[in-house]
């Protein structure tokens, strides 16, 4: 039983950062823009939070720290993908190759420091249930606050007009445009958002992931994150189901290693990216006829005056 | 205050041609301010990175060798991006490359294998980077899967596959435990053009392939498909141009001199293979593409100024104890200005000022 237990909270733990990273990214694609610098907000994220936390101690600054880096960082991609209407798959990955550059440069006087890790929460009495006291009521903050968020995410989208607007701009925004809505205002929203929350999964890797920060420890995860909002079709509930399918590969990964099963740990190591692919291929060729994108997604927009 | 965008009518060609100029510029621009931040005199440090590597024999040839990879690489990428086909996985596909040449350089190790051992590695090496290019090409055509993230996701497979091999059952025997195969015999090897210097072979080969591509882009139908293509897709199937035909065309050959650039790098200037065989080249080179403006002789060009980029980085750090991440973060910062002049071309920039700006929703 305390296996399982383990198990879980390990699976928990690996998904978070790609649940928080992918939820970003939804509300971005949603709006009508593909933003593939995931990996570089992510990985600036990693090495600000890091920094903030070791400097004050505090896993609370740590967390904005990344979350101000992250927007930050989307901020350079919203000022070029929308102000100047530049391609958004060449921004995204100059964004990508900036914030690995960047990562490495704020992090190297950090690389072998320690800090505290995020606490896990203890309630005395539920957390001691047996199986599901720990699982539900012993995780740090972020896997509670990855909940919260992705529950607001649907509630905005789906149950409030600024969702509605933000999803009609992302499905025609020259008919939204028309209405009269601020399209790139809007986008320029989203895409802090989404880069909020990259910087945000990145800064969880080094603060309650791992108590330390290396270079490149996002190691692809914001690839994934966005592997994952294809694969959730773009629906926040899917998404979670996702995040959580993806993280226990991650931790299958790694047990299996444990468990001394005799394929070498690398190939091992390589099965959450041969996962994506599969995955991509078959929900691609599942949904052959008619795509769930948002249609105005990837699309550059310059507005007619 | 307000930047708006106004569509050109046409194209302006004189800003197509300065543009590069124009970012590099800027670039040195905000590495100036970076080098202050870091406290760095900045006029020394632009002098290690841009001029100091020009000064010396040693140095010049070191470009060149660091150049080869970057515009093979950037040749294959910019076949994929005018056919609007996203290849981001050269990184894997150079890796795959390297991986398949250097089996035969293993195998052959110390036996009396003859002149074919290096032309084989080199046709091998091609023709597994152009396979591994296919996955993504074939998920993208045959299922609708992005291109974009399968070949991304495949570059870390590459690097797991290369980093079992040399810690696995191609080790070294004598290699003090390192992750590394034996160094290669010298059929193996890819021979150098000055003795006792570091240009090889390799180089040539570059240029042979920007020649190639020069005279496919410009010559013949295949590359007037490929550009069109790209540019207007609906006229290309007026044209009745088959378009994922392209896809498969251009990753298979971007592939394959991504495998070629990956196996020269390892039988010519590492001499073995090992982790950690590419300072991001196949990333590197998306710059050199967007920088050379997919020409084939602006990427020879851009190639160059990046390779410098390499060699001015470590003469900085040696020199200057500048960290060897601004390399990065510069070449990052120049492909958000290429890219932001690249705007330039279509559109006008205005400012405007919202009490002169007409009522929203009059029109």
């Amino acid at each position: 039983m305390e296996l399982v237990e383990a198990i879980i909270l390990s699976v928990l733990a690996a998904s978070t950062p790609l649940l928080i990273a992918a939820t970003g990214e939804l509300v971005t694609e949603r709006s009508g823009v593909l933003n593939l610098g995931v990996e570089g907000m992510m990985i600036v994220g990693a090495a600000c939070g890091f920094a903030g936390a070791w400097l004050t101690g505090s896993i609370l600054v740590g967390a904005l720290f990344g979350i101000v880096a992250g927007t930050l960082m989307s901020l350079i991609f919203a000022l070029m993908a929308l102000g100047l209407a530049v391609n958004q798959v060449a921004t995204g990955l100059a964004l990508t190759i900036l914030g690995i550059g960047l990562s490495g440069l704020i992090g190297a006087g950090f690389v072998g420091e320690r800090i505290t890790p995020a606490a896990h929460l203890h309630l005395p009495g539920l957390s001691d249930i047996p199986l599901i006291g720990r699982v539900l009521f012993g995780e740090d903050a972020f896997v509670y606050f990855s909940i919260a968020l992705i529950i607001g995410v649907w509630w905005f989208l789906y149950r409030t007009r600024a969702g509605l607007i933000l999803r009609a701009c992302g499905d025609n925004h020259v008919s939204a445009h028309a209405l009269g809505y601020p399209v790139l205002r809007i986008r320029t929203f989203a895409v802090m958002f989404g880069g909020a929350c990259a910087g945000l999964a990145g800064a969880y890797l080094p603060l309650a992931y791992t108590p330390f920060f290396i270079p490149g420890m996002t190691a692809g995860r914001g690839w994934i994150a966005l592997a994952l909002v294809v694969f959730s079709s773009w629906r926040p509930g899917r998404l979670v189901i996702g995040a959580y399918l993806f993280g226990a590969v991650t931790i299958l990964q790694l047990h299996a290693q444990g468990w001394g099963v005799g394929i070498p740990s690398q190939f091992m190591s390589a099965l959450p990216y041969l996962a994506t692919v599969i995955v991509l291929v078959l929900l691609s060729r599942a949904r052959t006829g008619g795509s769930t994108a948002p249609a105005a997604l990837g699309t550059v927009f310059v507005p007619d005056r | 205050m307000q930047l708006v965008l106004e569509k050109r009518s046409e194209r302006s060609n004189t800003i197509a041609l300065v543009s590069p100029l124009i970012a590099i510029g800027l670039t040195i621009a905000t590495m100036v301010i970076l080098f202050a931040i870091l406290g760095k005199n900045p006029l020394l440090a632009l002098h290690a990175y841009f001029i100091a590597p020009l000064t010396d024999g040693y140095s010049l040839q070191e470009i060149a060798v660091k150049a080869t990879p970057l515009v093979m690489i950037a040749i294959g990428l910019s076949l994929c991006y005018l056919a609007n086909a996203w290849n981001i996985g050269a990184e894997g596909q150079f890796l795959i490359g390297a991986v398949a040449g250097s089996w035969i350089a293993v195998k052959t190790q110390g036996t009396d294998a003859g002149a074919w051992v290096l032309p084989a590695m080199l046709v091998l090496a091609a023709g597994a980077g152009a396979l591994y290019a296919l996955i993504p090409a074939i998920c993208k055509v045959k299922f609708g899967a992005s291109e974009i993230l399968t070949s991304l996701m495949l570059v870390y497979v590459a690097d797991l596959l290369l980093d079992y091999l040399v810690r696995g059952p191609w080790r070294d025997p004598h290699g003090f435990n390192f992750p590394t195969t034996a160094e290669f015999d010298p059929v193996a090897t890819v021979p150098l053009l000055i003795e006792g210097g570091r240009l090889h072979l390799g180089s040539i080969i570059a240029l042979l392939v920007v020649a190639a591509a020069a005279i496919l882009l410009g010559r013949t139908i295949k590359g007037f498909e490929i550009r069109v293509v790209g540019a207007a897709p609906r006229a290309a199937r007026f044209g009745g141009f088959n378009a994922n035909q392209l896809v498969i065309l251009t990753f298979a050959v971007s592939g394959a001199l991504a495998g070629l650039a990956g196996i020269i790098e390892v039988a010519g200037p590492v001499g073995h293979l090992q982790p950690g065989i590419s300072p991001g080249y196949g990333f590197t080179a998306i710059i050199v593409a967007f920088l050379g403006r997919l020409n084939p002789l602006g990427i020879l060009i851009a190639g160059l100024f990046l390779a410098l980029t390499f060699i001015g980085g470590e003469q900085a750090q040696i020199a200057m104890k500048i960290p060897l991440d601004v390399t990065k973060v510069f070449q990052g910062i120049l492909l958000f200005y290429v890219l932001a002049c690249d705007s330039l071309i279509l559109y006008r920039f205005k400012l405007v000022f919202p009490n002169r700006q007409v009522a929203r929703g009059a029109g």
